[in-house]
């Protein structure tokens, strides 16, 4: 591993040597990097999930001209139809007639959209697993596959941007409290104490029943509350970092508090909100799949793993639903929760001992340095021993100056 | 056990510590010896393997991290490296024990002094409750505390800090070790203080017959406490030998740049007719105590109370005091970075009450330089980036002007320009004060306050940073109010002196006459403390 003296690059940026021995601790925990690029690929994946579910051909050749549904819909008369509205390709009609003329239709993977309604099922819906749909269908007769596919799209996108804007406005929150503390912290707190017991989900019932909430409306009802989450940790970091030595020094050089904020707190109480990020983002996943189950969520017809549950319970005979959704579920937060504790791992200063580059954490400035009384033979030297192990990757003390 | 081998024999010990980047030799190759009642001084710099050293003979190191490939260490004719662990348990506070630099981290601060002294001897000596007591007592009263009876109940944060390390030199004689081993034991102590606790370890070994050794880095303690030196460097014993030999003929280099590191010579002249730059009257600092559910203001603690100076362009003036006597909150309210009363007068302008944003403008003028060298340089920062940083506030050129700015301070303070793309980290305590130094001067300021630039530092770097700091002042004719609680460095550094004591000011004046012939009792005994290691009870209230 490299160590010390100048910088080192990761993809294409520059980074600091704590950033690298933060990314070798990462990377240490082998788990949490798998989930990582397994869940990366999954998300990638369902990114394009048009191209992957679709009921409408991913190419079209016909009468010399290479058509794409997916991208860009066509009226029927385009395929030698006889009405001019948008072409539909589970029209055994129109397929026939595209055949006729020497052309050809490439599918996607499953050819269903999540709202896709297959009429052509051997049995009332939901149907069982069969070659078509492989897992099954739900009660409305659409496609699990596809609906897995696209659900799982949106509860993540749905997460990350939760997450995303809960932790700006949370860290902003804690920031302006810790820093300035006094009474801004005081009152602020209080406001926080209020909020937080306002019962969310009475007010999404009672919201519910004035508006029907779509996607963007569940993200800002939910952002009104999940960005309290933050505040603590950040707060108290910034409260602890406003004392330090070297930010008093940029107090002292004239610089201002939005400047002093940004650029040398917010470093330190960025290694609490990193470690939280994974786990506030499962967070954000949960509760959104727990509104759907409940029927508060989504609108009715979209694509989402809660209202997959709901449907399994309500339809204990077809067993494919509630065991797909229970799984897709399961493996989902697990991967999440594992990719949390690597980066956990990652900033966790207690692990730059084993391995890695000395870090700022571990160095006992001479002014503090460790002791131990007799009465504990084992904690004092321990840290001594760190100590002098730490200093091994630097240069020794006596001063190489002039 | 063997009665005619020496008490403690040292050959050839070799520490190694595993490192991500292999196996590094914190100590290669030591060896001495300790007879049975003698003191033995161990003296180096930080990271000359002296504590590692110390360490080993109790088998304290953080094994298998730790490591000695060579070399022996016989008590009593007994091996000590590789003992079984009950062999070592039973020598450990028992037959040789440790007195540690930083009694409030060393004493448990959830138990009591009697329960902490009463656990070893009910280890050790398998003595009962009640005689472990009178026991306790005995021993608190043998190392000059106090009214010790009532004392036994006492948590360590209610003890000041000479009686922790009272209470640690007690806890290590509960047994009447054969060999003390003191790790810098007065390092953490003010001035006073360390003065009694020197003349307590003298007279308690006196008392006892046991044997000492003693790891400092500081050669007064030396002088005062052993009759055997051996000065250790990068892992090696470069000399060793009569103290009052080593010291009046040193024979290896390093020893001779050592016995000249104490920092000496005088500040530059000034121009007694120069540009006033920075006056207070007065100047107070009081924290509020607030009490009760309004949190009304009900009393304040005084931590800076009427102070009063004038400081010419060229001039240093010293703040002396020991810990808690208010010089850092002094040096804080003058820069406006914590609230204050009383005017002060920087450039001709009356700064107390200014709002932030008149403020700035002014902040390039005026700049400070923190004690840790570790805490006041941000880890995330490259060199160029803190340094520059004060450029980049204010505005000042563009990006190559202030690179340029950046290597002419870093040149100034003796580093290599190329450095400013290294991080902290990688500097030594040293250097890094240095590139602190290099963050205030690049801005070109009128005034600088160093609120204890020395303490954390090596005695011969000390020196070296005098140096630097009295070239900065002849060359830029700089402002200087200097805090320390380390008199020979004020000495070597000041032409005035302000000695402070519980926020009070107990005597102002010119360097030469409040040194060298002080008038307030409090003064004198400091003076004794720092500069005699002689404790002067008569104007400080012992501990």
């Amino acid at each position: 591993m490299a160590v010390a003296s100048g910088a080192q690059r990761f993809l294409f940026w520059t980074i600091s040597p704590i950033s690298a021995r933060r990314l070798a601790n990462f990377r240490a925990n082998r788990r949490g990097v798998w989930s990582l690029w397994l869940f990366l690929i999954l998300f990638f994946l369902s990114l394009f999930a048009e191209f992957i579910a679709n009921d409408k051909p991913l190419l079209v050749w016909y009468d010399g001209g290479l058509y794409s549904p997916v991208i860009r819909p066509h009226p029927e008369t385009t395929f030698g139809g006889d009405f001019a509205t948008t072409a539909d390709f589970t029209d055994e009609f129109l397929i026939e007639n595209i055949k006729k003329k020497g052309g050809w239709v490439i599918w996607p993977l499953i050819p269903y959209r999540h709202d896709t309604q297959i009429r052509d099922l051997p049995v009332p819906a939901p149907s069982y697993p069969t070659a078509q749909n492989w897992l099954g269908t739900d009660d409305q007769g659409r496609d699990l596959v596809a609906r897995l596919i696209y659900g799982f799209r949106i509860s993540v996108l749905f997460g990350i941007i939760l997450t995303i804007l809960s932790t700006i406005v949370g860290v902003a929150a804690g920031a302006v409290q810790g820093y300035f503390g006094g009474r801004v912290d005081l009152y602020f707190q209080r406001f926080i104490e209020v909020w937080d017991s306002v019962p969310l989900l009475y007010l999404l019932i009672i919201l519910s029943a004035i508006i029907e909430p779509n996607f963007w409306w569940l993200l800002g009802i939910l952002l009104l509350f999940s960005w309290m989450g933050l505040v603590g940790v950040v707060r108290a970091e910034f409260l602890r970092a406003r004392n330090f030595d070297y930010v008093r020094a940029a107090r002292a050089l004239g610089a201002s508090d939005g400047a002093i904020m940004f650029r040398h707190v917010l470093p330190n109480a960025m290694v609490a909100t990193l470690t939280f990020m994974p786990f506030i983002l499962q967070g954000s996943i949960v509760a959104l799949t727990s509104l759907d189950f409940l029927g508060f969520g989504l609108p009715p017809g979209s694509a989402s793993l809660g209202e997959m549950l709901k449907q399994g319970k309500a339809n204990l005979h077809a067993p494919w639903l509630v065991v797909t959704a229970f799984l897709v579920i399961a493996v989902m937060l697990s991967l999440l929760i594992f990719i949390g504790e690597a980066v956990r791992d990652a900033f966790d200063p207690r692990k730059a001992v084993t391995g890695g580059v000395p870090p700022e954490e571990a160095i006992v400035s001479p002014s503090a340095p460790p002791a131990m009384a007799t009465v504990e033979p084992t904690a004092g030297p321990a840290a001594t021993a760190r100590r002098h192990l730490t200093k091994g990757g630097q240069p020794p003390d006596v001063e190489p100056e002039r | 056990m063997n009665d005619t081998a020496p008490l403690l024999q040292v050959d050839d010990l070799h520490v190694a510590f595993r490192t991500p980047l292999g196996l590094t030799e914190a100590v290669k190759g030591v060896s001495f010896q300790i007879e049975k009642g003698e003191t033995m001084a161990l003296v180096g710099e930080s990271g000359s393997g002296k504590s590692v050293s110390a360490l080993s003979i109790l088998q304290l190191l953080n094994y298998p991290v730790a490591s000695h490939p060579k070399g022996s260490i016989r008590f009593r004719g007994q091996e000590l490296i590789g003992a079984p662990d009950t062999t070592m348990r039973d020598i450990r506070g028992d037959r040789i024990s440790m007195v540690f630099q930083e009694p409030i981290t060393a004493l448990n601060p959830l138990h009591t002094i009697e329960k902490q002294i009463g656990e070893i001897l009910i280890t050790h000596k398998g003595l009962v409750a009640s005689a472990a007591r009178s026991r306790t007592l005995e021993l608190l009263d043998l190392v000059g505390i106090r009214d010790a009876a009532q004392r036994l109940g006492a948590y360590p944060h209610e003890l000041s800090g000479g009686q922790r390390q009272r209470v640690m030199i007690a806890m290590a004689l509960a047994n009447e070790p054969d060999l003390l081993i003191a790790d810098e034991p007065t390092t953490a102590v003010d001035v006073t203080i360390q003065a009694q606790i020197l003349d307590l370890m003298l007279a308690l070994q006196a008392k006892l017959g046991m044997a000492m050794l003693l790891i400092t880095h500081d050669l007064g303690v030396v002088r005062k406490m052993a009759p055997r030196v051996a000065v250790m460097r990068l892992g090696e014993i470069v000399e060793a030998g009569d103290t009052e030999q080593v010291f009046a003929n040193p024979q290896h280099p390093y020893t001779k740049q050592l016995m000249a590191a104490e920092p000496g010579g005088a500040p530059p002249d000034y121009d007694e007719t120069a540009a006033e730059i920075i006056s207070a009257d007065d100047f107070r600092v009081w924290y509020p105590i607030k009490a009760g559910v309004m949190r009304r203001t009900v009393d304040y603690v005084k931590a800076v109370d009427g102070v009063s100076f004038k400081i010419r362009a060229g001039q240093t003036v010293g703040v002396v005091g020991e810990s808690g006597s208010g010089k850092s909150s002094l040096a804080l309210g003058i820069l406006r970075l914590i609230s204050s009363r009383g005017p002060v007068v920087f450039m001709g302008r009356d700064i107390q009450g200014l709002r932030a944003k008149a403020l700035r403008p002014l902040r390039r003028e005026m700049q400070i330089v923190f004690q840790d060298p570790f805490g006041s340089l941000s880890p995330r920062f490259t060199v160029g980036e803190i340094v520059g940083e004060g450029l980049r506030i204010h505005a000042i050129g563009d990006d190559d002007e202030r690179d340029a700015r950046v290597v002419a301070a870093l040149e100034e303070v003796g580093l290599d320009p190329a450095t400013r793309h290294r991080y902290p980290h990688e500097f030594s305590g040293g250097q890094r004060q240095r590139i602190s130094v290099a963050r205030a001067m690049v801005l070109k300021p009128k005034l600088l306050i160093l609120d204890e630039p020395t303490s954390a530092l090596d005695m011969s770097v000390q020196a070296q940073m005098v140096e630097l700091l009295r070239g900065l002042q002849r060359d830029h004719a700089l402002a200087y109010i200097f805090i320390s609680h380390d008199l020979r460095v004020v000495r070597a550094m000041s032409h005035d002196v302000i000695v402070m004591r519980n926020g009070l000011v107990v005597e102002q004046g010119s360097a030469k006459q409040v040194i060298e012939a002080p008038k307030e009792a409090y003064t004198k005994a400091l003076m004794a403390a720092a500069f005699e290691l002689r404790a002067d009870t008569s104007g400080v209230v012992g501990v």
